[in-house]
């Protein structure tokens, strides 16, 4: 069977949701090697092996960590030109996309990113869904040319897992000689985010958010979210006041978020804030404009107060989960 | 320091935008503007200019209408353009694009080539890596700030999981995300002065890359087209001092808690 690259992602060995996911996909196109970069003590293969992956391709080198992209993609155009995979699958991240374009010029191969789904077409060709023009539609997308790359975003299907086999899985190093050329833009310093104990944006599966209604006063949001054990989002407009940061914002130039609720506070609902939110299973709206466009979106919506509306929420969640019922 | 930088063409507001998908046979009628992200491109690439010096020259590859794109630019200051025009080029993806890109930014000669972080009809993000890649220098991307000193660029990103301080010596691909500046508005005098400055008009041809654009060299097919269906049944409530239980209520009944 063909072998499909999966590149992992990984924060210091702990393999992200979406690894999951890839490898998902993977096993529809043929048989998953996962693409591991970074140092091989820290590699946990039972994690990979689990959702299909027989083999994982180790790739260790300072460059990976301490340079801006192009490294990886030269490690990954190295892997396609030596073990002739019949796909490579790589997560929809900022750097993975950016690698991803890299390896597609490299390959002169067709690329689609920010996948929300990738099957096997009729014609044979590795096919994709990919929703377009923030969300509003859905395209489906073939690729005809050299190997195909795709970047899937988070959230996209549920993996079932132990459907990997059951026979251990095969690591094997691979040296690549990076060039000079591909060191060229080197990270000189990297603050890690604070780690605020909440679900990690991009991948949680319920978001709760709040924009300019909050005032600057996120406790409401905080609160609920944390009764959902929900990642917290804010819009451009929470942000640019100074109240969020930046990083948690959702958005055209922000998060793209798929969870499963998505609960937005103040929130107007300008186009470039639902670009980011619109695959939300569920949208839920608190705003105290009936008018407002996000109800147009919603399943549910409460209009009044968002203050008011979300600590009562709460406090009642609270109280049903103490008595039980 | 030269500077040239990459702007897109894109339908002009979000409504046209849909608009102008649910008939896409018929884009006709669908104003366009210089994409909002790219301004920052220009500004950025102004700045520079100005505490340095140099020349910035904006690029676009796009249909005939593309050249306002060009002439906003002129007008917020950049010395020249370039556009880069041919039926061919059109239904390219971003490979093409790049293509042209590339070989247009090397006859045109650069220290930076600046680019905005995502068109907002495409919105990939991927033209300037696979620009940096087919010119063989370092890319810079995603900037959220960009310090210059001497032939050195520092920019600061704001990567999925940390803030990055990354550096690199020209010539390069630099591209800024909308939290870098704030873009300028053309004043008179810029609109004034925009209608002397010299915009050129190249062809595909003229770059040597004739077969390899549009459609048929794309690396992708779209095959099916589908409208995201309108939610519908969403029920909204009126908060009458109980819109919190309300919403519980919803939520348990959905199994969401
Ligand atoms: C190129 C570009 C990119 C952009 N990218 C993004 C992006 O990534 N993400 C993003 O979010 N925006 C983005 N924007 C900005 C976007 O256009 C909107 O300006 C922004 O989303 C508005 O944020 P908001 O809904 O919080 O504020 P507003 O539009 O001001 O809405 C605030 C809402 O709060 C409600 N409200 C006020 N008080 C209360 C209260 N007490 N209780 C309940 N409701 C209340 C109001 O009725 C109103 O509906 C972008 C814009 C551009 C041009
Ligand atoms: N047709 C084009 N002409 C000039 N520059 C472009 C074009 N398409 C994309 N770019 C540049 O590449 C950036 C990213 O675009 P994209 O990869 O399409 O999201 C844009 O912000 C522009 O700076």
């Amino acid at each position: 069977m063909s072998e499909i690259l999966v590149v992992v992602d990984h924060i210091g060995g702990a393999v992200r949701k979406t690894t999951a996911e890839l490898l998902t996909c993977a096993r529809r196109l043929g048989e998953p090697s996962a693409v591991y970069f970074g140092a091989e003590d820290g590699l946990i293969p039972g994690q990979l092996a689990r959702y299909g992956a027989t083999k994982v391709y180790v790739l260790d080198d300072d460059a990976y960590r301490d340079c801006l992209v192009a490294p990886k993609a030269e490690a990954l155009a190295h892997l396609v030109a030596t073990r002739r995979p019949a796909a490579v699958l790589i997560p929809s991240t900022l750097e993975g996309k950016e690698v991803a374009a890299r390896l597609s010029i490299k390959t002169d191969s067709g690329l689609v990113t920010d996948a929300s789904d990738i099957v096997r077409g009729e014609d044979g060709a590795v096919e994709t869904a990919k929703p377009v023009f923030g969300g509003a539609f859905t395209t489906t997308v073939s690729i005809t040319k050299g190997t195909p790359i795709v970047t899937l975003k988070p959230n996209s299907l549920t993996p079932p897992e132990n459907a990997g086999a059951t026979v251990p899985i095969e690591v094997e190093t691979v040296d690549v000689a990076v060039s000079d050329a591909a060191k060229a833009a080197r990270i000189i310093r990297r603050e890690s985010r604070a780690d605020l104990g909440r679900p990690d944006l991009a991948h949680a599966s319920i978001v709760v958010s709040g924009g300019r209604g909050t005032g600057g006063d996120f406790d409401a949001v905080e609160a609920f979210a944390d009764c959902l054990g929900a990642a917290v989002g804010a819009s451009r407009a929470a942000v640019d006041a100074g109240w969020y940061p930046h990083a948690l914002q959702v958005g055209q130039t922000g998060v793209t978020v798929t969870p499963q609720l998505y609960v937005a506070s103040g929130i107007s609902g300008a186009i470039q804030h639902i670009a980011g939110m619109r695959s939300s299973r569920t949208v839920v709206a608190v705003n105290k404009d009936p008018d407002a466009p996000i109800f147009g979106l919603a399943d549910f919506g409460v209009v009044g107060d968002l203050t008011s509306v979300l600590v009562q929420a709460t406090t009642e969640i609270d109280s049903r989960r103490a008595s039980g019922a | 320091m030269n500077i040239v930088v990459c702007v897109k063409y894109v339908p002009a507001t979000a409504d046209r935008r849909f608009s102008a998908v649910d008939i896409t046979v018929d884009r006709a009628g669908v104003e366009g503007t210089l994409c909002e992200l790219d301004e920052h491109a220009i500004e950025e690439a102004l700045r520079i200019t100005e505490a340095d010096e140099g020349e910035v020259t904006v690029v676009t590859v796009g249909p005939e209408e593309a050249a306002d794109a060009i002439a906003r630019g002129l007008q917020m200051g950049a010395h020249k353009g370039v556009h880069i025009v041919d039926d061919a080029l059109h239904g390219s993806d971003a490979a093409a694009t790049s293509l042209v890109l590339a070989a247009a930014v090397r006859r045109i000669g650069y220290d930076i080539v600046l680019c905005g972080m995502a068109s907002t009809d495409g919105a990939m993000g991927v033209v300037p890596a696979m620009l940096a890649e087919r010119l063989g220098v370092p890319q810079l991307t995603l900037a959220s700030q960009v310090t210059v000193e001497g032939g050195t660029v520092t920019i600061r990103r704001e990567s999925d999981t940390a803030t990055e301080h990354i550096e690199a010596s020209g010539p390069l691909v630099l591209s800024v995300t909308d939290r870098s500046n704030e873009p300028r508005y053309p004043s008179f005098k810029g609109i004034m002065a925009a209608k002397r400055k010299l915009v050129e008009t190249w062809s595909p041809a003229e770059l040597g890359i004739a077969p390899e654009v549009g459609p048929e060299a794309a690396g992708t097919r779209v095959s099916a087209f589908a409208a995201r269906p309108a939610r519908t049944g969403g029920q909204i409530v009126s908060d009458e001092g109980e819109g919190g239980v309300r919403l519980a209520e919803y939520l348990v009944a959905q199994k969401l808690v």
